[in-house]
């Protein structure tokens, strides 16, 4: 019974949060209390001296933690997955050099090049229609009065895990047999605009994607929004009234005057979206788990990794990810560093 | 004058409409699945949820109560009653007797029974069966209805995902399990990052600008790239697949953002407060526990919202770190997954255990909405 509750998770929980806790703070206190008492104490005949060598260390009894964490959780993975696509692994543990054997093999499959196909439809569809909302929706909620229920509404979906957008979807494109009712919305539509014979709308190769799509595309537009309706309030104002007196149209003002102004903060979302989009996985797994030429990087990375068991493969799969990611990384970092200047 | 007065109003009244309808576009999805988390097997696969919402006209096939119910009146045999259970609302139509003419009859009239007797049927199910000889048989006689019913709504699939006893469906326990991943997973980086966000913030230090654009450069890598490596190392140290690796990998994986935002919120505070408590003597690890903790809150809440949002949706962490052979230790939205693949025809059950794991962070969403809207504008790099 004792043993029972002691291994119960949510006893393991409260545990780990009191370690942790205690552990963090504990950690930083006395390593704090050592270094400024013991190592370099302010006193005596090296003081002054003693002062600043604390100081210098100081910050990184702060970062260690941090830096440990990081380099062991997102560094290291980046070269190990490297090592491993370019390594197989040989029964009884161990790997041995391969080359570019893995990547060859990857590149002959024509499921590599149907998740890359669909990646590509993925990376220009979603990041634009998310963008294009959101857009629209933080340019009209801008001035009438429910605006701000109208976009706490749109930006729901954001709270709503990837899994159960999917169920929700899954939903909307139910089909049942042509003599029933449909209980799928967009079979309902359908039949009731004239379509003769419900579809199975995620088993119709090419087109299934897009409905795929729609679903992260619902959910990343109240992330456009938020951020974009953001900027529209920081235009100057005195830009637009100069337009309105100019006589300039509600269309004009908003794609002369406005959009030109936020075009930074739209690339912005454009890139963040585009991060999102390249390690999707659970809408492709939880609705066709790639069948019907859905397939994805992400999801084709998962299936080569955990049920063919190949990790040369599947990690040449994530370094192609990482690869496509890199412009990005490379873009944002050189951002921040001319912001610090 | 007036006319721009007219076209503005015009225009607005376009607005509005363009804006009611994409809200509902972006509603009417979760909204189907939540109704029909309230509705029963039956009625979802027989028509769509937005009918649910309205009176319905069904078929129904009733029966009158047992012969042994009969009393004797006037020399005439009765049996008395409705045909719809107590506190059922229903308004009949056309109904018959036969299977084959189930719309024979209009309410209040009277039909033939085969036994012999009578049956006469009122609009809101009364009916009164008569006959000069004892009705005979163990059941009532049957009788088919066309009638419409007000919207009916059940509890029933939430009690039998949530409470059931040998509850098949195992949400109950995911939905613990879900708990004990987040809390902890939430909790352990904002420490680790609050301290490190100081440094880099307000300490100097050679290669500081470096470590920035480092956190900035991790922030965008997948974590795909660490499952393996991550997975292998666990094994490694010996802990493999549990919840001591999922808190761990998640506190890995949230901590750029964690950094990044907090670095810049406390980077925006003003440097005359800090600067005078350096001067009254406060130590950094003073300045940062009594000073910068309690100003940052706002930060520190949003990074929390972000990370039990991500943390309590995440399927593929906790796929690969958490969840063993055994399932024990499955989470929500693993659990919802296994329904879809063995019952994914069964929408009740989909349905339910669907809005059970998007109820709490629906419910963290609306009351902390500020916060996330904070965290999202501050941590999109600018």
């Amino acid at each position: 019974m004792n043993l029972d509750l002691l291994n119960s998770p949510a006893v393991l929980g409260v545990v780990t949060i009191v370690l942790g806790v205690s552990g963090c703070v504990g950690y930083f206190y006395f390593s704090n209390l050592i270094l400024d008492k013991v190592i370099f104490p302010p006193r005596g005949r090296n003081a002054g001296r003693n002062i600043n060598y604390a100081n210098m260390v100081r910050p990184w009894l702060f970062l260690l933690p941090a830096l440990l964490a990081l380099g062991l959780y997102l560094a290291y993975p980046v070269f190990k997955t490297l090592h491993f696509s370019l390594t197989e692994r040989v029964p009884g543990g161990g790997n041995v050099w391969v080359g570019a054997a893995n990547y060859q093999q990857m590149l002959k499959e024509p499921k590599f090049w149907e998740a890359m196909r669909n990646n590509m439809l993925w990376l220009i569809v979603v990041p634009a229609l998310a963008t294009a909302f959101g857009l629209l929706v933080a340019q009209l909620t801008d001035r009438i009065r429910w605006g701000n229920i109208a976009k706490s509404l749109i930006f729901m979906p954001m709270a709503i895990s990837f899994v159960g957008a999917s169920v929700i979807w899954k939903l909307v494109y139910d089909t049942r047999p042509a003599e029933q009712d449909q209980i799928g919305m967009l079979n309902a539509l359908y039949i009731f605009f004239g379509g003769s014979d419900p579809q199975t709308w995620l088993t119709i190769p090419f087109w299934n994607n897009f409905f795929l799509m729609a679903v992260l595309v619902w959910i990343q537009t109240g992330f456009a929004m938020v951020i974009l309706s953001a900027a529209l309030r920081g235009i100057p104002e005195e830009t637009v009234e100069a337009a309105i007196v100019d006589g300039a149209s509600p269309l004009t003002i908003f794609f002369k005057i406005k959009v030109p102004q936020i075009r930074a903060t739209i690339l912005v979302v454009w890139t963040t979206i585009t991060i999102t989009v390249l390690k999707v996985f659970d809408i492709v797994f939880a609705m066709t788990n790639g069948q019907w030429e859905t397939q994805v990087l992400a999801n084709y990375m998962y299936d080569k990794l955990f049920r063919a068991n190949d990790w040369g493969v599947g990690s040449a799969a994530a370094m192609v990810i990482m690869l496509l990611v890199a412009p990005i990384l490379v873009w944002n970092v050189r951002n921040a560093r001319n912001e610090m200047r | 004058m007036n006319n721009i007065a007219g076209s503005k109003s015009s225009l607005t009244w376009i607005v509005h409409i363009t804006v009611a309808a994409l809200v509902i576009l972006w509603m009417v999805p979760t909204v189907g699945l939540f109704v029909s988390s309230f509705r029963t097997a039956d009625q979802i696969s027989t028509n769509g949820w937005w009918q649910a919402l309205f009176p319905s006209e069904q078929n129904l096939t009733l029966r009158s109560a047992a012969p042994e119910t009969q009393i004797e009146q006037d020399g005439l045999f009765v049996i008395e009653g409705r045909l719809f259970d107590d506190g059922v609302k229903a308004e009949i139509s056309v109904w018959g007797i036969t299977s084959r003419n189930i719309d024979a009859f209009k309410p209040g009239e009277t039909a033939e029974l085969r036994k012999g007797g009578t049956i006469t049927v009122q609009a809101d199910g009364r009916y009164r069966m008569e006959h000069t000889e004892p009705f005979t048989g163990s059941r009532g006689s049957r009788v088919f209805v066309t009638a419409t019913q007000p919207p009916k709504f059940t509890l029933e699939n939430y009690n039998k995902i949530l409470f059931e006893k040998r509850n098949v469906d195992g949400m109950g326990k995911a939905f613990l399990n879900t708990f004990t991943v987040t809390i902890p997973a939430t909790i352990i980086p904002i420490l680790v990052a609050a301290f490190a966000a100081y440094a880099l913030a307000w300490m100097d230090f050679p290669g500081r600008a470096l470590l920035v654009a480092a956190v900035v450069g991790l922030l965008v890598v997948p974590l795909q790239l660490a499952l393996i490596p991550l997975l292998k190392f666990h094994q490694d140290i010996g802990i493999g697949k549990g919840y001591l690796g999922v808190w761990m990998a998640h506190t890995g994986f949230g901590l750029p953002l964690a950094i990044y935002l907090l670095r810049n919120y406390m980077a925006g505070l003003p440097r005359d407060i800090i600067e005078n408590a350096r001067v009254d003597g406060a130590t950094d690890f003073q300045i940062f526990t009594k000073l910068i903790l309690p100003l940052s809150f706002p930060a520190l809440a949003s990074f929390a919202i972000f990370q039990f949002l991500w943390t309590w949706n995440d399927l593929l962490v906790a796929k690969v770190f958490l969840i063993d052979a055994t399932g024990q230790t499955t989470v929500m939205t693993a659990r919802i997954i296994e329904l879809l693949g063995t019952r994914g025809g069964n929408w009740e059950i989909l349905a339910t255990a669907a809005f059970v794991s998007i109820a709490v962070p629906l419910a963290v969403f609306f009351a902390m909405q500020k916060y996330l809207v904070r965290g999202l504008l501050a941590g999109s790099v600018k």
